[in-house]
């Protein structure tokens, strides 16, 4: 047991009964602007090629964080946490192994120490109870992030996401709020097997009530993970298994990244290619392919699944009228299926083709290599997608 | 506790009637009364409580009063079903009324309880009136979720009352959670996570109960044995049905949930149980006259000599009315104005929730997200115009 549990009363009374919350920081927003300054980072993820595509314009993001400090994407994630943990004495987390043992991927390595273990709460194996708990805790105003060691693991506890997290608040009237943030990371990894290779942004999107975030970057990453813990509504963050490592300078100053909006990757005028996630990093090794076989893509980051950034696809879509998904959870019922149909709905007018899929295949990951990278997306593919669009 | 009466009494327009419920209480003194509980405590891993209860003229009488308008409630809310004014599912509480009510006697309202889906007594207890729960029943805006709930999503957040929930046993992970949270901010509070018999059997409650006791919180587990888990007796469902007991290395105490003086006295050892060592678990023996909700007779289960039983020796209306002639605080035809008085506002409260309008089209929408975020962004819906808070 560690020595502080909990913290002062007050000051949890102070932040609860307060009208007007903690002052926001200054606000970097990405607004549709490119954003990858891909120049500066090295990845590590696997045999994904770096310096994809530079960017078409400046980059005032880019160009700000020149001063910024160099981390890896689960640092990222960790300075976002811990960042809010010292604004907000209310939040706390929850999951397996994130406090003594820091985290299975890092992300809350040090959290205990500083904050005490009933702030960052080592739960039993329990994913049912604990997020249960985290909602009870939420409904008397507390802000807990629950991590579930991996993604896969939250199948057990979707009643608890579903109908208590999401629809508590309609189901009061109001009465309630749900400010949870269940994050962990899920994708296809490298042969970790099938119920390790789960992407449960399927299963979830049809939840009403909760927002689903992806991230990507470190930069996102970050931002995500402050405007996940502050936002009202219970949000789902989705990260990657593959993506802890990735390297890249963000901005010293405090900033938040909009839940809600997608990020402009590569601006382009032949295709719309839209994706999250680690597609992300395959479709730019493909861009970078198309470059040189004279295409123009525009890659969009969507960023939000749930609720989709609508205006900047829409935007992206009436300038190329073409688009081409390429998602890496699978074919049926899949984020892309929405997505289509979401397109389809609105911006029938505008496409001059139909709209392609590209998703992982309905089947369970695989143990073995060679059969595990069929079941994904890969760059050659998306290649041909785009040259068979562009025809 | 009393709060409920005065509040009905407000409510309750004849003059004469409300001089009675007035001289009813002011008549009545505080002064302590003890009484002995007809059963012993059974207790696990724990001294049990003493079977001498303190109480006054005055909580008798309130108990009677608060216990005769949750009958009264259930028993109109069975003729609205029929009359297809509340639809869908409607799980009556009548028979269990002690458990509320001695409840509501041993703590506050800072602190939680939560409960599943037989909720609308322990709503009524919590601060709730009668019309949010006749309107809510009835799908109307006046409701206490706006008639976006229903029957088994009654809550109270003023009150203290945390649901109201449809899955059997999801509320009790929740319910630690708020037991968390109380021991987080150190409130000096407790929860009770109330459940039946047949959510005993859920794992997730199992799971939560070595959490709370794992970290000493301030969590309180009811389990409302009326043993029936919908259809199925207990003996069937369960094979050790000692539900006190299976906490193993948490204590617990069986209580004769009919006897709200029992009740009450349980929960205040409880309580003081709860906030300096951690998890007790409850067990009501307590019994339910209705089937298991209006779409069971409760009957081809169980046999009707069964039920008129324990309605003849165990129901909790009659203890607390042979008590308070026992003791002389009331006259025989003072309780039954009391009862007339009782149906009286419930009709009225009904009347009333009927002429409240059904929820605006645009409420559909409402409610889903919270709108305004805690930064500078989009609403969830990406229509709406960026927030700022301030």
């Amino acid at each position: 047991m560690a020595a502080s549990f909990g913290v002062s009363s007050a000051a949890v009374q102070a932040v609860k009964s307060s009208a007007s919350p903690l002052p926001s920081p200054p606000v970097i927003r990405s607004e549709a602007r490119p954003i990858s300054g891909r120049i500066n980072r090295s990845r590590k993820a696997g045999k994904i090629a770096t310096h994809a595509v530079a960017a078409r314009t400046e980059n005032p993001a880019s160009a700000a964080s020149k001063t910024g400090h160099e981390v890896l994407l689960f640092e990222a994630l960790r300075e976002g946490l811990e960042e809010e943990m010292e604004r907000d004495p209310r939040v706390c987390i929850f999951g397996e192994d994130v406090g003594h043992y820091g985290g299975s991927y890092k992300v809350s390595k040090g959290l205990a120490e500083k904050y005490g273990d009933l702030r960052v709460l080592d739960t039993p194996i329990a994913e049912n109870s604990f997020t249960g708990m985290a909602v009870g805790a939420a409904m008397t105003g507390l802000r807990p992030v629950v991590e579930g060691m991996n993604m896969g693991f939250l199948l057990l506890a979707f009643n608890q996401i579903s109908d208590n997290c999401g629809m508590l608040h309609y189901t009061s009237g109001g009465q309630f709020t749900i400010p949870t943030v269940i994050r962990g990371p899920g994708g296809v990894g490298r042969q970790l097997g099938a119920e390790h290779s789960q992407r449960l942004e399927s299963y979830f999107q049809s939840i009403p009530g909760i927002q689903m975030v992806a991230c990507s970057t470190p930069y996102n990453a970050k931002g995500l993970m402050k405007a996940a813990i502050r936002s009202e509504n219970p949000v789902v963050l989705f990260e990657h298994v593959l993506l802890y490592n990735l390297k890249e300078r963000i901005p010293d100053e405090e900033y938040v990244v909009s839940l809600e909006e997608a990020e402009m990757v590569r601006p382009g005028k032949h295709v719309t290619i839209l994706t999250y996630s680690r597609m992300r990093y395959h479709v730019m090794q493909a861009a970078k392919t198309l470059v040189n076989k004279g295409y123009d893509p525009e890659v969009i980051d969507i960023r939000s699944l749930k609720p989709f950034d609508l205006h900047t696809i829409g935007n992206s879509i009436k300038k190329t009228h073409k688009v081409l998904i390429v998602e890496e959870c699978m074919r049926t019922g899949g984020i892309g299926a929405s997505l289509t149909a979401a397109i389809n709905e609105n911006f029938n007018d505008y496409l001059d083709a139909p709209i392609v899929c590209l998703s992982s295949q309905d089947v369970p990951t695989p143990y073995a290599g060679t059969l595990e990278e069929v079941t994904v997306v890969q760059p050659p593919q998306i290649v041909t997608a785009v040259e068979q669009l562009c025809r | 506790m009393a709060q409920l009466t005065r509040r009905a009494a407000a409510l309750n327009k004849s003059l004469p009637a409300a001089i009675l419920a007035a001289r009813g209480l002011a008549t009545a003194s505080t002064s302590p009364i003890t009484v002995e509980t007809s059963l012993p405590f059974t207790a696990h891993k724990i001294d049990p409580p003493s079977r001498s209860v303190e109480t006054s003229s005055q909580e008798l009488l309130t108990f009677f009063r608060d216990m005769a308008l949750m009958r009264r409630m259930e028993i109109a809310a069975d003729s609205l079903y029929k009359a297809k004014l509340i639809r869908g599912f409607c799980h009556l509480y009548d028979g269990q009324e002690a458990v509320c009510v001695g409840m509501e006697a041993a703590i506050n309202r800072k602190d939680c309880i939560i409960t599943a889906y037989r909720d609308h007594c322990i709503f009524l207890g919590r601060g709730g009136t009668l019309l949010e729960a006749f309107a809510e029943l009835m799908g109307r805006k006046d409701g206490c979720s706006k008639g976006k709930g229903g029957s088994m999503h009654f809550y109270k957040k003023e009150g203290g009352f945390y649901g109201g929930h449809g899955i059997v046993g999801a509320q009790v992970p929740l319910g630690c959670g708020l037991a968390f949270a109380q021991k987080y901010s150190k409130d000096e509070s407790v929860t009770f996570a109330m459940y039946g018999d047949g959510a005993a059997n859920q794992g997730q409650l199992f799971e939560a109960l070595n959490m709370a006791a794992l970290w000493d919180l301030p969590a309180i587990l009811v389990c409302e044995n009326n043993h029936y888990g919908m259809g199925t007796a207990e003996w069937r469902a369960a094979k050790s049905p000692a539900y006190y007991k299976r906490g193993d290395y948490v204590p617990g105490l069986k209580v004769d949930g009919m006897d709200a003086l029992a009740v009450k006295q349980a929960c205040k050892f409880a309580k003081e149980h709860a906030l300096k060592n951690g998890p007790i678990i409850l067990e009501m023996d307590t019994y339910r006259y209705h089937g298991h909700s209006m779409s069971d007779p409760g009957s081809t289960y169980r046999t009707r000599d069964e039920i008129s039983g324990v309605r003849q020796e165990r129901d909790p209306i009659e203890r607390i009315r042979k008590l308070v002639l026992a003791h002389d605080i009331a006259t025989e035809k003072e309780l039954k104005d009391t009862e007339k008085e009782v149906r009286k506002e419930v009709d009225e409260a009904i009347a009333q929730a009927k002429e409240s309008p059904m929820p605006d089209p645009s409420e559909l929408f409402t409610n889903v997200y919270v709108k305004g975020l805690g930064t500078e962004s989009f609403g969830a819906d990406r229509k709406e115009v960026r927030t700022v808070l301030p």
